[in-house]
Parts: structure tokens; C-alpha cells; sequence
């Protein structure tokens, strides 16, 4: 048992990092946030990069890579607030054409709640009647429909690796505040009210990242909605805690945490709610 | 990431199983939990149980006496012996899991040869007097004092809520062997002792807990004298030593009581299915969420031991991060069965309740949450110490 990454997985991870740092840095994501549309070359270049061929067999054109693999990546997604119907589309990839190359964008009804309805090439599920709402988050456009939950395990996972990435992002964004930003002559981060905020906040993220990655790597339904149901709480309570440590800055548009926030709520109502995945784990015992 | 174990490891886990099938059944009744002598006697006796079958010590260093198995085969050990309801380690818990291995780390070949196979024997239990009445939570301000005196050191102070003083043969003691003054910072002055707790000059005093029993003492040192042979490591370098010490008992003493909770999790279930407080929609669903709970612990203990198995050495204080969550979490466990079991939660004659009582100890003792917090901002954070 070496339950740590491969020397592979480190570098993919690295390689999304890097390919996400240069295209969507501050400036592209506020650009982004005032022009709500779906960036197709952004779409493309994951595409190349294999975001949605990932776990495509190799002889089918894809990488031939695992779910382990895949919620790493979902994971850097998740930090960097990569906007789009990522899962759906990852999960398209195969069935959908162009959803492997990034040449098409696919979305779901899942659920009461459909993101990127307007801008998707392929709806899967029935739209029909689907009431655009006014998204909290402003990144994901939302449309409520009748539709109900078709349980994808796969889907519920990533959406949890995307959760992590958004948590451990607003611990280091926290920690990076609460070190530099001076208050009655000393760092705040000197002082336990906000020291046990930010430890609180890296606790409840590697907890979910151990969940999400073991869940990863077994594929037990169980274990993936234990993961679900802890990486939605460590993503939702460290963008608050995030926002505390900021202080009156945390609470501006200018400040990166309130779409953390946004999106990690958007998140948790997505491919497994709370309840949902404590009434699967309940009825494991 | 792979969470696969070996044919070895699993060869091993059969052994192991097939053993434990067998050697139950001949244990003894379980002790009243108030009667200290008895529960030693049943600790221990379990401890050579294991011995003899060739499992004491799994995880230590070969040189150590223990067997150097991986720290894979030590998890399944853990996994195993809990799911088939063995024996707790009890009495024999700071032996084995936190002055032993300091010892293993920092001792010398003769003291490894005296104290290391008695207590993989069970023949000797430990007991752990860091705790001072004025040095809880800042623990290098204690003031018990060790003066030279020829081949001997004369120790006088006193300890508080010291587990098993009563029963213990050996207590791993700190003491002050330089005076506190205010130009140098006080954990410089520390030394690391092994006390025999039979020696002349030492008072135990038991102290009842909440739950009733006498858990821990009170433990005075009145000119006592320790022979300058018992310290491990060098004199005023007891402060490394204790954060080795600090390392084992918050890093892996607790992992194992991991898979104890998701037994207790699976009957509390049993139970809320049979008395129908399963039909709450919170309850069974604060039931769920503890399954997801547990079952992350055990997950971040494998993550943590393949992490300090890569870098080859003692865990770090990724222990804190486990321990933390683990207190809290072991305490909702309770608050939930109290939820399940309705008005029978006041029944003290249930053990469930009993262990209610000892889950409130869990986030203060071996270091407060709070002190837990403090450690992982400022260790693994890097957040500034205050003023
Ligand atoms: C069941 C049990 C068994 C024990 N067994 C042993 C044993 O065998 N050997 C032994 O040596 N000790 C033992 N202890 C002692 C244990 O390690 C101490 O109780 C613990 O370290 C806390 O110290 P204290 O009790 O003096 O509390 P204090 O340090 O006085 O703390 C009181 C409160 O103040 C808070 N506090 C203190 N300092 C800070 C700070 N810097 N920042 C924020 N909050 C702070 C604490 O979190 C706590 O809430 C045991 C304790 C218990 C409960």
C-alpha cells in the first residue's frame, strides 16, 4: 500500500496547474466574471490537454488514465474556478461528439438544477420548461427544470475533487491574508481567534482529500458520497472562513473568496446533495 | 495511489485473523473498570498473549526487540485486532506506544536492553509524568526539580493527572535540571528521566474522574533519588526527547480506536433500527455522516503513514491534524448515540455511556484542541506565534 502519488500523477497535476495559471489568471477570471459566456478556447485547449478524454481508452482516442487521475485534475479545476459544465462534458466524452476534444460543450439535467443550459452544444436529459434563474454564482449560469437525479457515482467524485481544490485555494488565500495583512502592531495571523480559523480550514481539507482520493481510487458508492458530503463542507465552511479572515475586504466583488463561496454551494447542490449522501451512507450501516 | 496490500501483507492479515479466532475465546472475563489491579493483570496478561504469539511490538525496530514489520502490516494489526473486538492496549499504553518508541529512538543500547523487553513481555507498564499542576498546556514550565548528587539525580515536585500511576512500574518523568531564569527560554533546562515508581520518597494520590473511576493520580516526588543511568539523552536536552515523545502519542497512538468507532457506529445503527430512532430523518442522517467521518480518518491515517513511510521516518505533525479531528469526531459519535438511546443515555450502567463520559477527556488530554490548533497554523501553516 502507498496510498501518495505516483511520480505520474504529481506531474499531471503540475501540467494542469501550469496550463491553468497561464490562461486563467486574476485578470481572465474577473474578465470573466463581467462577461459571463463560456470561453470555447479555453474549452479547446483542455480538450487538447485531455481534461475530457482522460479515462477515454487510449484505442478510442483518449489517454487511458484513471479516476484517480481524473480527480486530480478536477481538483486544480476546482482551485482555479475553471468555469464551465466540466464533469458533464468529462463524463460526454466518448458518447458526445467533440466532448473529448473540447470541441463541443454538454451539460445535464440533473436534478432540479442545470448549469450552462444556453451555452451547451449537447443537453442530456429533458430540459423542457426549464426557468432561467438568476445564478447566485456568477460563473455558472443556472436553469431549474423538473428533471430528477440520474446518480452518476463518477460525477458525484469529481464534483467532490473540485470542491477540494476550491477549499485548500481559500486555506492558502486565507493564510496568505492573515500573514501579511498587520493589525495592533502584529501579522492577524498572530492572533488564536484567526490562527484556529485557518487550522480549522487546512483540517476539514485533508480530511476530504483523503476521502476523495481513497474514493478515487476503491469507487465504492459508500465511500464516494462519505467524500461528497466532507469535501462540500470543508469547500462551503473554508470560503466562509475565508471571507471572515479577510474582513470588510472579504465581503467586496474585488476579493476572489465569494466565488469560492458561490461556486462551492452551486457544488453541493450538484450530482449529490448533503441529504442524499448521508441517506446512502446511513443505509451502509 | 494505491490502497492495494501485498500477498504478504495479506497473508499476514489471514494469519493474524486465524490467530485471533483462537486466542479470544481464551481470555478472561473483562475486569470491572474500577478495579485497577485486575485491569492491569488483564492487560498485561493480553499484551503476553501477544508476545508469545509473535505480535508484541509489530512495528518496532527489529533492534528495538519489536518485529519490523511495515507500517502497512502495523495498520492491518490495528484493523484486525479491533474489528475482532480484542483487547485495548490499556495499561500497557505508554509503554507501547509512546515511551517505548522514545526510548527505541533515543536510548542507549543498555537502556533498550532493560526496558524495552519488559515491556513488550507486559511484564511492566509505564505511566507518563509530564503534567505538573502549574505546567498543563505549557508544559516547559514545570517545575519539578532533579539535583545532581554523585551517580544519582534527587528529584522533588509533583505531577497531576498522571494515567495508571497507580499500578505503573515506570514513569517516563520530566524534570527541571536547570534553574528557570528569564535570559534563557524555559524548555532549555528539561530533562527526560525513567522513574522506577517504586523508589522511596514517592506518594501516589488517585483522582476520581467524572466517570466515577480513579483514572489518574496525583504523583509526589519527595527527594527522590533516580540514578543519573535512567536519562535518556543528554542532560537539559530533555525538550527534544519530549517532542519525539509528543510525536508517537499524538501521531499514531490514536489511529487504531478509529476502526473501534465504526464498530460502535455500526451497533449504534443496529439500535436506532430497532427502537425506531432511525425513523428521524436527522438522526439517521447524522448517523450517515459519521460513517463518512470515520471511514475519512482511516483513509488519512493511510495517507499519513504512506507519507512518513516515503520519508522514512517518525510521523510528523500531520498527527495533529488526525488527532484533532478524531477527538471531535468521537465526541459526536456519543452525542449522537445519546440521541439514538433517548432517555437510556442516563443509564450509567450501559458502556456506551461510560465511554460517553471518557470522550470529554479526548480533546483535552495529550495536548487541548486548542493547543492542536495553534500547532497546525504555526507548524504546517506557517502562521506567526504571538505575543
Ligand atoms: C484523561 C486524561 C489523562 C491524562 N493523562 C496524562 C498522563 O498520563 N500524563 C500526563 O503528563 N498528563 C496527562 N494528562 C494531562 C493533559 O496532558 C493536560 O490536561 C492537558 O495538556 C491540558 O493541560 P491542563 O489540564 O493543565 O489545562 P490548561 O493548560 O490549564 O488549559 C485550560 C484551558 O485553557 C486552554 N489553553 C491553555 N493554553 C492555551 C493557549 N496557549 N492557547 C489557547 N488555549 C489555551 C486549553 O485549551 C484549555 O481549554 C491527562 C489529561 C486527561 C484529561
Amino acid at each position: 500500500m502507498d496510498f501518495q502519488l505516483t511520480a505520474d500523477q504529481k506531474a499531471l497535476r503540475a501540467a494542469m496547474r501550469d496550463l491553468l495559471a497561464a490562461r486563467l489568471d486574476r485578470a481572465a477570471l474577473r474578465a470573466a466574471v463581467e462577461r459571463p459566456a463560456l470561453d470555447r478556447e479555453l474549452w479547446r485547449a483542455l480538450g487538447e490537454a485531455g481534461f475530457f478524454a482522460l479515462r477515454l481508452p487510449e484505442r478510442e482516442g483518449g489517454v487511458g488514465l484513471t479516476l484517480a487521475d481524473a480527480a486530480l485534475v478536477f481538483e486544480e479545476a476546482g482551485r482555479a474556478l475553471l468555469p464551465g459544465p466540466l464533469v458533464a462534458t468529462h463524463l460526454a466524452a466518448g458518447t458526445e461528439p467533440g466532448a473529448a476534444t473540447g470541441e463541443s460543450v454538454v451539460t445535464r439535467v440533473d436534478g432540479p438544477l442545470v448549469g450552462w443550459l444556453a451555452e451547451a452544444d449537447y443537453v442530456q436529459g429533458d430540459a423542457e420548461g426549464a426557468v432561467a434563474l438568476r445564478s447566485v454564482d456568477p460563473l455558472t449560469p443556472l436553469h431549474r427544470t423538473r428533471g430528477t437525479r440520474t446518480y452518476v457515482p463518477e460525477a458525484a467524485l469529481l464534483a467532490a475533487a473540485e470542491q477540494v481544490g476550491s477549499a485548500s485555494r481559500s486555506t492558502e488565500l486565507a493564510v496568505q491574508h492573515a500573514r501579511s495583512r498587520a493589525q495592533f502592531g502584529q501579522p492577524i495571523g498572530a492572533f488564536q481567534a484567526v490562527k484556529h480559523l485557518c487550522a480549522d480550514m487546512l483540517v476539514r481539507t485533508e480530511v476530504a482529500r483523503a476521502a476523495v482520493y481513497a474514493a478515487a481510487v476503491t469507487q465504492d458508492p459508500c465511500e464516494i458520497a462519505g467524500a461528497k458530503l466532507l469535501a462540500d463542507e470543508a469547500a462551503v465552511r473554508g470560503a466562509r472562513d475565508c471571507l471572515q479572515v479577510h474582513g470588510g475586504m472579504g465581503f467586496t466583488w474585488e476579493a476572489e473568496v465569494h466565488l469560492h463561496l458561490k461556486r462551492a454551494w452551486v457544488r453541493a447542490e450538484q450530482w449529490q446533495s448533503a441529504k442524499e449522501a448521508a441517506e446512502v451512507l446511513a443505509a451502509a450501516l | 495511489m494505491d490502497l492495494t496490500c501485498t500477498e504478504e501483507e495479506e497473508a499476514f492479515r489471514s494469519r493474524l485473523r486465524d490467530w485471533l479466532s483462537k486466542a479470544l475465546p481464551r481470555l478472561p472475563p473483562r475486569p470491572d473498570p474500577s478495579d485497577w489491579p485486575a485491569r492491569r493483570a488483564y492487560d498485561t496478561g493480553w499484551q503476553r498473549m501477544l508476545y508469545d504469539a509473535g505480535y508484541a511490538g509489530l512495528h518496532w525496530p527489529v533492534a528495538a526487540g519489536g518485529r519490523g514489520a511495515t507500517p502497512t502490516q502495523h495498520l492491518i494489526y490495528l484493523e484486525e485486532t479491533e474489528r475482532a473486538g480484542a483487547p485495548y492496549v490499556g495499561a500497557n499504553f505508554v509503554g507501547l506506544l509512546h515511551a517505548g518508541p522514545t526510548i527505541a529512538a533515543e536510548g542507549t543500547p543498555e537502556q533498550r536492553a532493560r526496558w524495552l523487553p519488559p515491556v513488550l513481555r507486559g511484564d511492566e507498564i509505564w505511566c507518563q509524568g509530564f503534567s505538573e499542576p502549574d505546567a498543563g498546556s505549557d508544559l516547559a514550565a514545570l517545575r519539578t526539580r532533579a539535583v545532581r548528587d554523585g551517580d544519582d539525580y534527587v528529584v522533588t515536585g509533583s505531577k497531576i493527572w498522571t494515567s495508571h500511576a497507580e499500578v505503573a512500574d515506570w514513569c517516563e518523568l520530566l524534570v527541571r535540571t536547570a534553574p528557570i531564569d528569564a535570559s534563557v527560554p524555559k524548555h532549555r533546562g528539561i530533562t527526560w528521566l525513567a522513574l522506577p515508581m517504586d523508589a522511596p520518597g514517592i506518594t501516589v494520590r488517585p483522582l476520581r474522574t467524572l466517570a466515577g473511576s480513579a483514572e489518574f493520580a496525583e504523583v509526589f516526588l519527595d527527594e527522590v533519588r533516580v540514578p543519573v543511568a535512567h536519562r535518556v539523552g543528554a542532560e537539559n536536552d530533555g525538550w527534544r526527547v519530549t517532542m519525539v515523545t509528543l510525536a508517537f502519542e499524538r501521531g499514531t497512538a490514536f489511529v487504531g480506536e478509529v476502526v473501534a468507532c465504526r464498530r460502535t457506529l455500526t451497533e449504534l445503527a443496529a439500535t436506532a433500527r430497532r427502537n425506531g430512532a432511525w425513523d428521524d430523518d436527522e438522526t439517521r442522517r447524522r448517523l450517515g455522516a459519521l460513517n463518512a467521518e470515520f471511514t475519512a480518518l482511516w483513509r488519512l491515517t493511510q495517507w499519513n503513514v504512506s507519507a512518513s513511510t516515503r520519508g522514512g521516518g517518525a510521523p510528523g505533525v500531520g498527527g495533529s491534524v488526525f488527532k484533532l479531528r478524531y477527538s471531535h469526531a468521537r465526541q459526536e459519535l456519543y452525542e449522537t448515540a445519546a440521541r439514538v438511546l433517548g432517555p437510556d443515555a442516563l443509564d450509567l450502567g450501559r458502556a456506551l455511556i461510560l465511554d460517553r463520559l471518557s470522550s470529554l477527556s479526548y480533546t483535552i488530554a495529550a495536548g487541548t484542541s486548542q493547543i492542536q490548533r495553534n500547532i497546525v497554523a504555526e507548524r504546517i501553516l506557517g502562521l506567526p506565534k504571538g505575543r
